[in-house]
């Protein structure tokens, strides 16, 4: 079965890089423009996977994490989020709010399908 | 335009709804100054062109929004005040963006780099006055780490790596499935895994969202210590990951000796060397006493084995030679060791009858030795079941073009090793189910392409160990078999009667009948209705099981289940009156007890229910007309025998037997729900038993 991955990103050109890239190796991409989005259209939806940027309007992407992991059914689906190499701190708060992993931006597509092949099998 | 272009223009789009964002943002401060919500805004677009302007290519300008970025979030935190400077700072970087982006993208003139160094050094000397702590910014210019798709992490020689891997209970909380790294480890080379379960508790206190197991791993790849280690990445900080490098094949092998278990263990820190030095002063192997002393549970000591195991094989294959010896000679040193194995038996019998220490000793060494001599004489025999994977390979490409038909032959555990007589007597069954495989299973290119599945047929093949047997599937992707036309064809040939009752998988076993085909044309390759017979025949033989699960319009799977090796089978010891027969374990689904009182309780009939389920049985002392002298409480093995469950009625089950096989004298020809013999500890002879004819004839 196809596996869902949703991306979570204000930047319209990440997102459009990540679906592309995604979609290209056979996974179907979701995007939302931010964590309150994500939250909207993940009612009534499953998904595999999620990667989500952290800094984000209205809902950021910690609270996001903490949101869906607060979720039963998305306990225990991988998150990965996009951060930048400045933000070791926001890795720990991200991790400690329950994400799976990172990947450090700016990023190649090479490297995204390596991090979502690491989570996702 | 190709992809990279579509992205940098997305991206330039974007930059300029951010930047002109930011004129807002800026006026909105200047009005507001106590406002922290366009400053925050101000802060996310500086951190969107930052990030996105580095995926892109836009390096430059990442390096730049970067700066702004560092001021702005100190503004963020009310380190930095906004004042008229930083304003103007701001607007200044705004425009140097937009100058840069125009310039990247040919429709500007050359920025001037003098003006961005001086805005940059304004904007450090703002965070400098701002009272900033310096480790901060320090900390945000740490070099990127590299993670994902590590530089060629390659090395020139295999090296085996053993890793200890103890995930944190809460492990499965943080999305992170275990396997998951484990299949990444088994990605890189050959890889054992051994889980340990001694952390898993009481089933009241387990907890089905914890995770208890910890793996011991040995991997053998060509990869650096650094690429095994980012595998873990995600983990590390909470988890806890050992890995060690245990040994590194060099190119000039020199002698090494294979080392030893007790170091083995000690060096991973498993026991300590005294508790190893008291242990040795016993005869027994060094393994099984500390596990019996309880210093060492049983997982520790099998991942310790292993690691041995892999150690000393690549110590062989370093400096591999062979020698070529006629297979007879092979055979006659099986049938001795197999004599031997039964001489021993008998020995331990009578010494464990006389009570004396040092014969007990003596003989307990022999047993060990017998052992050890029975596993490399069986090892000999052993081959990779891949040299006659190849062979298939050729008969599908072959057979595709001769049907017209796209077929792909995947084969895995080509390494997968198996007595070489059981390995030439499956040659012509395998080859007989590839064949129905391609001509029956995989459509024609007209018809998958109408049903949507990929042009292109699959037929797997693999093999693999499960305890003592081999399981090996043949699977393809084609139409899957017809339980309505099987059936329907049954009845026609009067191989079944029209009101018989059965399920799908026994109405597919009916494919294995003599003649039995319900292809309606016969093609060169196969439809004549020989062949499942004959391969049915031929696992028959070689005390082996065959399944088969198909899903209509899906495809087909064929399993084979085969014992290692003919010349000694493991079997279910039991005992009827004075006689012992042995039942092939491979079958035995499990024991339950009877009473008379049960029996009376269904008139006699011949059935036993078994929580719910309704299993007919055989009455082995009946069938073989035994004395009428029935104990009160009788056994029944429950087995499988052609997918239907049949017991077995014994007066006592006594357990699981190393059975070496000896055939029957011609003598016995005729006999046919014996398939040979073998003789227990005391010399006594016990037969084993053939569960099909047994079912047939009863």
């Amino acid at each position: 079965m196809t596996k869902v991955i949703m991306t979570v990103d204000d930047s319209t050109s990440i997102r459009q890089m990540v679906s592309f890239t995604l979609n290209q190796v056979g996974y179907e991409v979701l995007e939302a423009v931010d964590g309150q989005d994500a939250v909207d259209k993940l009612a009534g939806i499953d998904i595999d996977m999620m990667l989500t940027d952290l800094n984000m309007p209205n809902k950021n992407g910690l609270e996001l994490i903490e949101w869906v992991r607060s979720i039963p059914k998305f306990r225990f689906v991988p998150i990965i989020m996009l951060t930048t190499e400045s933000e070791t701190e926001m890795k720990q708060k991200g991790k400690a709010a329950g994400a799976t992993g990172w990947i450090v931006k700016p990023f190649k597509p090479e490297q995204l399908l390596a991090i979502v092949k690491k989570v996702l099998r | 335009m190709d992809e990279a272009g579509r992205f940098i223009e997305a991206f330039c789009l974007e930059a300029e709804d951010l930047l002109s964002g930011i004129e807002d943002a800026v006026l909105d401060i200047e009005e507001n100054p106590g406002d922290q919500e366009p400053v925050n805004r101000l802060f996310r677009a500086m951190h969107t062109i930052k990030g996105s302007g580095a995926m892109f290519g836009f390096d430059a300008v990442s390096e730049f929004a970067h700066h702004v970025e560092t001021v702005l979030d100190n503004v963020r935190n009310g380190t930095i005040p906004v004042t008229k400077t930083l304003i103007d700072l701001i607007l200044a970087s705004r425009d140097r963006i937009t100058a840069m982006l125009a310039e990247a993208n040919g429709d500007g003139p050359p920025v001037d780099t003098q003006e961005g160094e001086m805005i940059i050094a304004d904007l450090t000397r703002l965070l400098s006055s701002g009272d900033v702590d310096s480790s901060a910014q320090e900390n945000s210019k740490e070099v990127p780490e590299e993670i994902s798709v590590p530089a060629a992490g390659e090395l020139r020689n295999e090296v085996v790596y053993r890793i200890r891997f103890l995930p944190d209970s809460d492990i499965l909380s943080t999305g992170m499935d275990p396997a998951v790294l484990l299949y990444d480890l088994a990605d890189m080379g050959a890889c054992s895994i051994v889980a340990q379960t001694e952390k898993i508790p009481d089933l009241e206190n387990l907890s089905p969202e914890s995770c208890y197991f910890s793996w011991d791993i040995i991997l053998t790849t060509t990869k650096s210590v650094n690429t095994v280690r980012d595998v873990f990445i995600f983990v590390e900080d909470s988890s806890e990951i050992v890995i060690e490098t245990v040994e590194e094949k060099v190119i000039a092998p020199q002698e090494v000796s294979a080392p030893r278990l007790g170091d083995i263990l000690v060096e991973r820190g498993d026991i300590d060397r005294k508790t190893l030095d008291d242990e040795f002063d016993t005869h027994k192997k060094i393994g099984e006493r500390l596990v019996e002393s309880g210093a060492l549970t049983k997982e520790k000591l099998r991942s310790a084995l292993t690691e041995q195991t892999v150690v000393t094989k690549m110590h062989k294959s370093s400096a591999a030679s062979t020698v070529r010896v006629p297979s007879d000679r092979l055979d006659k040193l099986i049938n001795l060791v197999g004599e031997l194995v039964i001489s021993q038996a008998r020995l331990t019998q009578v010494a464990s009858s006389r009570d004396d220490a040092e014969l007990g000793e003596s003989v307990e060494d022999i047993e060990r030795l017998t052992g050890e001599l029975r596993d490399s004489v069986l090892n000999i025999r052993m081959m990779p079941i891949g040299t006659i994977f190849n062979k298939f390979r050729r008969l599908v490409r072959d057979l595709s073009s001769q049907l017209n038909k796209d077929v792909e032959l995947v084969t895995k555990g080509a390494e997968t090793e198996l007595d070489k007589t059981v390995l030439e007597r499956l040659d012509e069954p395998l080859v007989h189910l590839i064949r129905n495989g391609l001509d029956h299973g995989v459509e024609p290119l007209e018809v998958r392409m109408q049903k949507g599945k990929p042009p292109r047929g699959t037929i797997v093949l693999s093999a693999s160990h499960k305890g003592t047997n081999v399981v090996i599937t043949i699977q393809d992707d084609g139409a899957g078999l017809d339980a309505r036309a099987i059936r329907q064809k049954a009845v026609e040939r009067g191989v079944i009667k029209e009101s018989e009752e059965l399920s799908d998988k026994q109405i597919f076993s009916l494919i294995f009948a003599p003649g039995f085909s319900t292809a309606d044309e016969v093609t060169n390759v196969s439809g004549r209705g020989v062949g499942m017979d004959v391969v049915k025949g031929a696992i028959k033989f070689l005390r082996g099981r065959i399944d088969i699960d198909s899903v209509y319009g899906e495809g087909t799977k064929i399993t084979l289940i085969l014992p290692l090796t003919l010349a000694i089978i493991n079997g279910l010891l039991v005992r009827i009156d004075t006689s012992f027969f042995v039942l092939p374990l491979m079958s035995v689904e499990e024991c339950v007890e009877i009473r008379s009182k049960e029996i009376e309780k269904i008139n006699g009939r011949n059935i036993l229910n078994v929580r719910g389920d309704i299993v007919p049985y055989i009455r082995l002392r009946d069938h073989f007309h035994m004395a009428e002298r029935r104990p009160e409480t009788e056994h029944v093995v429950i087995t499988d025998v052609n997918n239907s469950r049949i017991g077995f009625v014994v007066d006592h089950v006594i357990g699981g037997h190393q059975t070496v096989i000896k055939p029957l004298g011609p003598a016995f020809k005729n006999i046919k729900n014996v398939s040979g013999a073998t003789i227990l500890g005391d010399g006594t002879v016990a037969l084993i038993l053939d569960t099909n004819v047994l079912l047939e004839t009863a």
